[in-house]
């Protein structure tokens, strides 16, 4: 099990607890954490599961391969931190997790 | 208006695997139907979303990709030659004496006798960035698609994104534009190589220019943009006036209009009886990801399996004096002639 915590924009805060193997975006859309719309349902192909990755949990989740990364494109106000939470895997190493949710989606 | 009325048995909104299905079942009990997409080819979603993304729960097919679907389908529906209307969408549909009016947003109008309502999770609509006050400005100067490119003659225009979409209208509109900036938040473009490369070209040769950043606040009166400002990727701000900006942040999927055609409607879904899967409106069915019941779910299985079921009560309707016999295709001669089996 990992316990990841999602911050809302207006700083309000939801922490899950995700089984290893599901992605961030199942550990938001399972428990109805708002801001994640993931409306293609996982297959990296909407971006609108963006979230920016809390600094210290960068190394951690690692980095968007060229598919996110291009996806990325499709989402707004992209930081260095941008991850599409589809696309982050949970494992045991992601306990404490936290990302915050963009203002919107689109 | 085109006076070309279209008449048919049967209209059917949204061509995604569930839409198409519809053609099938509905072709069998001979109601004869005509299709209508926002996009520019059948799939819906399986095209839009993850053409090349596995789907493991269609039976009998341990996997099969959105574009293999879709076109297993469109093989499949063959027979019953079906007609295809493409990237338009229905605006009304209205009550007539004995059936249904439609008026797409490309004034093509139909008259039928039902309507199968098969429009997944709406129909696809462009992103709109969340930039505060850009509402003001669509439709006078901000646009997400381009209709008439003379609307775009001799305007400083500003195109954002690095998808197909973006680069398709930076090489398209150029020509005709009086300047055109290209904006986009990274050196990569995922927008097929070649245009890529000419658009580099045009870069090179001084004919556009190209910026890199994200658009974060948009500048102008009374609906017309005179400039936005862009932040760099290191941070920095700067201004870019323009009279016009295109933004191409790919699509996400709105209800629509099917708000407007006087259904029960629960939280954007379309609550149907699990019988015939119809809509508070006689006529009107609703089959797939957007009807709602008790115990829904939405998979492409289930939306065949309300297809068939539908299509029963789409008979009564069409061929009122007809008696239907529930026959099987491996069986049934005329059933068998109905899908050219010889």
């Amino acid at each position: 099990m990992a316990r990841i915590t999602f911050i809302q924009p207006d700083g309000t805060e939801n922490t899950v607890e995700a089984e290893p193997g599901m992605t961030v975006m199942e550990a938001a859309v399972k428990n109805s954490v708002r801001g994640i719309a993931a409306e293609c349902g996982g297959a990296c192909a909407c971006a609108t599961c963006h979230v920016y990755v809390e600094e210290k949990w960068r190394e951690a989740t690692g980095q968007p391969e060229q598919m996110e990364e291009d996806m990325l494109d499709f989402a707004f106000d992209i930081r260095p931190e941008s991850r599409l939470s589809c696309q982050i895997k949970v494992t045991e190493a992601l306990d404490g997790l936290t990302v915050r949710i963009p203002e919107k989606q689109f | 208006m085109s006076e070309d009325v279209i008449k048919t048995d049967a209209v059917i909104i949204g061509a995604g695997p569930v839409g198409l299905f519809a053609v099938f079942e509905l072709g069998l009990v001979d109601v004869k139907a005509h299709v209508i997409d926002i996009l520019d080819r059948p799939g819906g979603q399986c095209a839009e979303l993850y053409p090349e993304k596995p789907i493991y729960d269609v039976p009998a097919l341990a996997v099969v990709t959105g574009q293999e679907l879709t076109d297993r389908l469109m093989e499949q529906i063959k027979p019953f030659g079906a007609e295809f209307h493409f990237s338009q969408r229905v605006e009304s549909l209205e009550r007539t004496g004995d059936g249904f009016r439609l008026t797409t947003d490309a004034d093509t109008v139909f008259e039928c006798k039902v309507v199968v309502i098969a429009a997944g999770g709406g129909s696809f609509t462009p992103k709109r960035p969340p930039l505060p006050g850009i509402e003001q400005y669509e439709g006078t100067s901000v646009f997400y698609s381009v209709r008439k490119m003379d609307a775009f003659k001799d305007k400083d225009v500003l195109i954002v994104g690095g998808g197909d979409s973006a680069l398709d209208w930076t090489l398209n509109l150029q020509p005709v534009a009086k300047s055109l900036t290209l904006v986009h938040r990274r050196q990569e473009f995922r927008a097929a190589p070649a245009s890529v490369q000419k658009m580099l070209e045009l870069v090179d040769s001084g004919n556009i220019a190209f910026k890199l950043g994200q658009v974060t606040e948009l500048h102008g009166d009374d609906g017309q943009l005179t400039g936005v400002t862009v932040k760099s990727p290191d941070g920095s701000t700067f201004e870019q006036p323009t009279e016009v900006m295109l933004p191409f942040f790919g699509l996400t999927m709105k209800l629509g209009p099917v708000a407007n055609w006087g259904l029960n409607l629960e939280e954007n879904l379309v609550p149907v009886d699990t019988e015939k899967f119809e809509t508070s409106e006689k006529g009107i069915f609703a089959i797939g990801d957007i009807n709602s019941y008790p115990g829904k779910l939405k998979l492409i299985l289930s939306g065949f399996h309300e297809a068939a079921l539908m299509a029963q009560q789409a008979h009564h309707y069409v061929h009122p004096d007809k008696k239907l016999v529930f026959q099987y295709t491996t069986s049934s001669s005329s059933l068998q002639k109905k899908l050219g089996v010889k």
